[in-house]
């Protein structure tokens, strides 16, 4: 019996969700008394795969069939559904990203699994099997009992820590020839988004609403979002109006993410904002009317023009760091 | 081609939710019902799609599965341009089911494209569009921020972490589809409200399906401490308290 964790990678490379997901499976596995098994897609270096050890996977096995080149959701699910057979899987993991999005319900009716998506905690019982998971949209969480033999889960970004549990590295090179049927999709082009944090990767994000007035006052907030190593975000009128990338959006509709800190600049908090940032850790809010409901969801607030106050950050920042 | 959009009946966004029973059940006392912010979304590009005709759409039907009260969310997709519907007539279960009960219903119905919101509003599940894709053997694309067709062939931009894929995919197929696939959800016009009245909702009895997850009970938010105030001109304290308090640097 295993719990099975599926991997991608970025470029050959793992980044922290990888680690979040193998720390994740490996305390579910403990729970049942199973061993933790991490299944990687695509080309990656050994000395990456033997990362995941560390995290307490005790077996890796590592698929790098040529013609599965490219995410074909239809290929991948079948080629995750053999290794969740052939390795005896009783809980499947994988990120609650869009290919985890992609993944886990084709797998769940193949499996004939059920599925709790956007976990963020390890299940509160084994028998029965029952997780904890937000529902409408941060509102409210809800226990959600899987009742089949698989179970799978995906699990939230940033939400739970990183665990090292060092196990012994042990690489299984496994050969499986996609059914090429099944391949009816075609990527034409990959454009990547290059030398920026991911807003969904980063610790720490620095978010502008309209209460920055104008797309060109935006100087000092990524000058502080650089300074901190943060990710730069925006709320939806922002978006909207063009001040600042749709790839910035967070809320409801944009970007649901969970850093440790989030700097909610000029941003009054409606609901749809909220859905997408109430995960975060500690929410510092910047706003000039005292009532915004964003100083409900806010751990420190500062009761202030965002202008005015950015700067004084930006300072303020500079001289922690220089000490 | 035939265009099909799936849709979901959930509790207006900025809905405070309460729950009954002992938090099993949510309180639908007062609720306004809408279609889900992002099926509303595929809707519109759907009929975006028919609007040009060299696109060659000849109908977009919406599916629901739930009981005659979502009547009123179903005519809204009417009235903002759907040209039918069909109702799976059955309380919707959990994904599965409801995915199972959709496969069912539209198996014989040659949609050559079908659209999903990315998620719902209500259980944040993610996965109607994927489970109904491997119900019915069609590919899918998750994640979709854009669909074209060019030359009958559908051109699909997906989201991935850190950029994007431009794809082309073999119809039929299912798209899953999130922000930037359409601008804002189209509203009805009068016309459409009054056309709405007299198109066909197609009901359909359901399958007997066995839901694979069930919810247990519901919680509220931990209510998080209220929050603590500095001075504008005191950036420096709101810095030292980020690093020594809340430990975050």
């Amino acid at each position: 019996m295993s719990v099975l964790v599926f991997l991608e990678n970025w470029d050959g490379k793992f980044k922290k969700l990888s680690f979040e997901l193998v720390s994740y499976a490996s305390k579910v596995a403990e729970m049942l008394g199973d061993h933790t098994v991490a299944l990687s897609i695509g080309k990656v270096d050994a000395s990456e795969l033997e990362k995941l050890s560390t995290f307490g996977a005790e077996k890796v096995i590592s698929i790098e069939n040529e013609t599965i080149k490219a995410f074909d959701e239809q290929t991948y699910s079948s080629i995750i559904a053999e290794v969740a057979h052939k390795s005896g899987a009783k809980v499947l993991i994988l990120s609650n990203n869009n290919s985890g999005k992609a993944l886990a319900p084709r797998l769940s009716v193949r499996l004939k699994a059920g599925v709790a998506s956007g976990v963020s905690k390890l299940p509160a019982s084994a028998n029965p099997f029952v997780v904890y998971k937000k529902v409408y949209s941060g509102k409210a969480f809800a226990n959600v009992e899987i009742k089949t033999d698989i179970k799978i889960l995906t699990l939230a970004q940033n939400s739970f820590e990183l665990t090292e549990s060092p196990k012994a590295f042990v690489l299984e090179k496994m050969d499986i020839q996609p059914d090429s049927n099944l391949m009816k999709t075609q990527v034409k082009e990959v454009q990547k988004q290059s030398g920026k944090i991911l807003i969904t990767d980063a610790d720490i994000v620095v978010s502008g609403g309209r209460g920055m007035k104008s797309p060109d006052n935006w100087g000092p907030l990524v000058e502080l979002a650089d300074l901190l190593g943060a990710a730069t975000a925006c709320s939806r009128p922002v978006s909207d109006e063009g001040w600042r990338s749709h790839d910035e959006h967070t809320g409801q509709t944009g970007k649901i993410i969970a850093p440790n800190l989030y700097f909610a600049i000029g941003i009054s908090g409606a609901t749809q904002h909220l859905a997408g940032i109430s995960s975060s850790k500690i929410i510092v809010a910047i706003n000039t009317d005292k009532d915004a409901p964003i100083f409900e969801a806010a751990q420190y607030g500062i009761v202030g023009d965002a202008l005015k106050v950015l700067p004084k950050l930006v300072e303020a920042v500079k001289e922690m760091k220089s000490k | 081609m035939k265009i099909l959009v799936c849709v979901s009946n959930v509790p207006d966004t900025t809905t405070k939710v309460k729950f009954v029973d002992e938090f099993k059940k949510l309180d639908v006392n007062g609720i306004q019902w809408i279609i889900n912010p992002w099926d509303e979304l595929a809707l519109t590009r759907a009929l975006e799609l028919k609007d040009d005709a060299s696109n060659g759409v000849q109908t977009v039907t919406v599916a629901h599965v739930g009981l005659v009260s979502s009547d009123p969310t179903i005519r809204k997709a009417l009235a903002i341009g759907a040209d039918d519907a069909i109702r799976v007539n059955i309380e919707a279960g959990d994904a599965y089911t409801i995915a199972a009960q959709l496969a069912e219903a539209v198996r014989n119905e040659n949609f050559d494209v079908i659209l999903c919101g990315i998620e719902s509003s209500d259980h944040n599940g993610s996965t109607v569009g994927g489970m109904l894709a491997e119900f019915l053997g069609y590919p899918s694309v998750t994640g979709v921020s854009s669909v074209k067709i060019e030359g009958g062939l559908a051109v699909i931009t997906r989201e991935i972490d850190g950029g994007k894929e431009i794809l082309s995919v073999l119809s039929p197929f299912v798209a899953v589809v999130q922000k930037g696939i359409a601008k804002e959800p189209r509203i009805a016009a009068m016309r459409g409200i009054m056309t709405a009245r007299t198109k066909l909702i197609k009901v359909i009895e359901p399958q007997v399906i066995e839901s694979l997850t069930e919810v247990i009970s519901f919680e509220m938010p931990m209510t998080r401490a209220a929050c603590k105030y500095v001075g504008a001109d005191d950036a420096g304290q709101l810095i030292a308290l980020l690093q020594n308090e809340a430990k975050v640097f």
